[in-house]
């Protein structure tokens, strides 16, 4: 009973900490722009694949799995960095000051271009994520299971996730980042290039959905191109349920959201794991619609 | 006047009716097919249009009333089926005005809580709903679960489609056209000036709300009478994306524009079945490259008659 307990507590993390790390670029993105990026999970998904690729082209250079792991990471940061910016570009900055609703319509459709563009590049078959390290246990005995995957994946979140506090508490590029979330045009009369903060927001945010895609091949290898949507939406609950804008919020959001998952699919039916995230949406809306740590705005007239 | 209307009435489903045979003899039955969803597409785009266009509420869950209106009027006339009248026109007609019934009493129920919130919450609440319905739905072994609900009689023909669109479409238009429209459209403008000026802002929206999720059960009984064959997979978020594609394509709260739409975005992919495999990244593109040029949609608030009383005007 309480090792089927802590088993899935060791399975939520494992899972939480990639969502967290994606719930983290919906919520740095709706904190700076305060819209919906639908198109974050796609971008997810495409790292997930260049991953892949690089794999298959960088294994037989490198021999030491450590090195080969961190530079696929890498890689595949760097190239979600420039998907995600030239979204930006083409998509989402022509229609800065637009009406909300049309900005939400374009995400949702620059969404759709990158899944069935992925369905024509990559085919719509699931492809398996190769093994970068070779799966240990950690733990011996007790039938409690703790691989090194699972390890690598808690650690390397929570290295992203420190390095991104870092940046946003301590820099000023994070001081820029945060005034322009909390009044956009406040903060460009008061001299900060609000364009260029929005392009390094959506640089930090895809790019810790490149690594995040990385941390959930190694955990599932088995990757195709509609990957992005659910856990996409799964992520975007975590960052409402911790309360969107919120950093720490969308940290713990995606841990709960991970836990709650792991402990749906033992006691209840594996059926119910994609609604347990929406039932958890609802709810946290219905009574408390800022979000764990988020703050309530009232709209003034 | 009275007599006039009736008469109409009657002109419009005798020309539906004729129309119907003729069709049934002289047209292959995949042109049939196309045709009778786009009809299908139609309802649903008018339908979403009342809230999306009209009331200026964002919701991403179409696809989940649909999804209701199919299973509970699929469940009248296959699983539960108590007499043979179900299997004909007219019960499977009735099974449908009930499937339609119970996807309105879904939508008070997801909209009462929902319609608090605003904008991307509300997208992403109504998103959420439309997906827990599908689930549950999934998980409901007695309509066959993830193996879908086969041998539902295929009653909806082009007959009961299209006499369904002008149902939709006058009740829409009359809706539009009373206070209570007039009240829906203010909420879109602007919900304070509107709520200052007296107007129940929350009772507005939950009677568009739910009006659009009744028509979007039609639909869904619609469409599943006339595949007969419907599965969860049928009602996923792509369904409610494309429902929105065809509100934004036609222009928000433009009932002619939402018809417009629904008649585009159904046909589109056919059309372009030339280019196969591409059509699905052309589709979002068209989407993407509408908000940057036309971010109003193609005919914006206007209905499409009012264009041309404009041009002759001026």
């Amino acid at each position: 009973m309480l090792q089927a307990f802590l088993q899935n507590i060791i399975n939520g993390l494992a899972q939480g900490s990639v969502y967290a790390l994606v719930a983290l670029g919906y919520t740095m993105v709706y904190g700076v722009l305060q819209f919906i990026n639908f198109a974050h999970s796609d971008i997810f998904m495409l790292g997930a694949f260049s991953g892949y690729y690089l794999a298959k082209w960088l294994s037989p250079a490198i021999q030491n799995p450590m090195l080969l792991m961190v530079s696929i990471i890498l890689g595949s940061m760097a190239f979600c960095v420039a998907v995600g910016l030239t979204v930006e570009r083409i998509a989402y900055r022509p229609l800065r000051g637009a009406p909300r609703l049309n900005v939400l319509i374009t995400a949702i459709g620059v969404s759709l271009f990158l899944e069935n563009l992925g369905q024509i590049i990559f085919g719509a078959d699931p492809q398996v994520f190769p093994a970068l390290i070779p799966t240990r246990s950690l733990l011996e005995g007790d039938g409690l299971v703790l691989n090194n995957i699972q390890l690598t994946v808690v650690l390397v979140s929570l290295i992203l996730m420190g390095v991104l506090h870092w940046i946003v508490r301590h820099t000023k590029l994070g001081i820029a980042m945060r005034a322009v979330s909390f009044d956009i045009e406040v903060a460009n009369l008061m001299g900060i290039p609000t364009d260029t903060i929005i392009i390094f927001t959506f640089t930090i945010g895809s790019s810790l959905a490149g690594a995040a895609s990385i941390l959930y091949g190694l955990s599932y290898p088995k990757i195709e191109p509609l990957l992005g949507m659910m856990i996409g939406l799964k992520a975007f609950v975590a960052a409402v349920f911790g309360g969107i804008g919120s950093i720490l919020g969308a940290a713990v959001g995606g841990i709960v959201l991970g836990l709650a998952e792991s402990f749906t699919v033992y006691y209840i039916s594996s059926t119910f794991r994609d609604a347990i995230a929406f039932g958890i949406l609802i709810l946290i809306l219905l009574f408390r619609p800022a979000g764990l740590f988020g703050t309530f705005r009232r709209e003034k007239v | 006047m009275k007599v006039f209307q009736s008469a109409i009435l009657i002109a419009v489903v005798g020309i539906l009716y004729s129309v119907n045979y003729l069709l049934e003899d002289m047209v292959n039955p995949y042109v049939i097919r196309v045709i009778v969803n786009c009809g299908i597409g139609m309802i649903l785009a008018m339908s979403l249009n009342l809230v999306n266009g009209c009331a200026g509420q964002f919701s991403l869950g179409h696809a989940g009333f649909m999804a209701v209106g199919a299973y509970t009027s699929a469940t009248l006339t296959t699983v539960l089926a108590l007499s043979p009248f179900f299997k004909t026109d007219v019960g499977v007609g009735c099974a449908i005005v009930t499937g339609g019934v119970a996807a309105a009493l879904a939508g008070y129920l997801v909209g009462l809580p929902s319609l608090r919130l605003k904008g991307d919450y509300l997208a992403i609440v109504t998103l959420g709903f439309g997906e827990i319905i599908r689930i549950i739905f999934l998980n409901i072994e007695d309509v066959g679960g993830a193996r879908g609900l086969p041998g539902i009689p295929p009653r909806a023909n082009f007959f009961w489609v299209y006499l369904w669109v002008v149902i939709t479409f006058m009740a829409l238009l009359r809706l539009l056209r009373s206070s209570y429209g007039r009240a829906i459209l203010s909420v879109r403008e602007n919900e304070i000036a509107a709520e200052s000026m007296g107007v129940d802002i929350s009772k507005y929206k939950i009677v568009a709300f739910v009006v659009s999720s009744f028509f979007a059960g039609i639909a869904g009984g619609l469409f599943a009478h006339f595949q007969s064959f419907i599965d969860p997979n049928s009602f996923v978020f792509n369904k409610s994306v494309e429902a929105v594609i065809m509100v934004v394509m036609g222009g928000m709260g433009s009932l002619s524009g939402a018809i417009f739409g629904g008649i585009i975005v159904t046909l589109l992919p056919e059309l372009l079945r030339v280019f196969e495999q591409y059509r699905m990244v052309i589709f979002p593109l068209i989407l993407i490259i509408l908000m940057l040029v036309r971010p109003m949609g193609l005919f914006g608030h206007k209905e499409i008659w009012e264009l041309f009383k404009k041009k002759a005007s001026s």
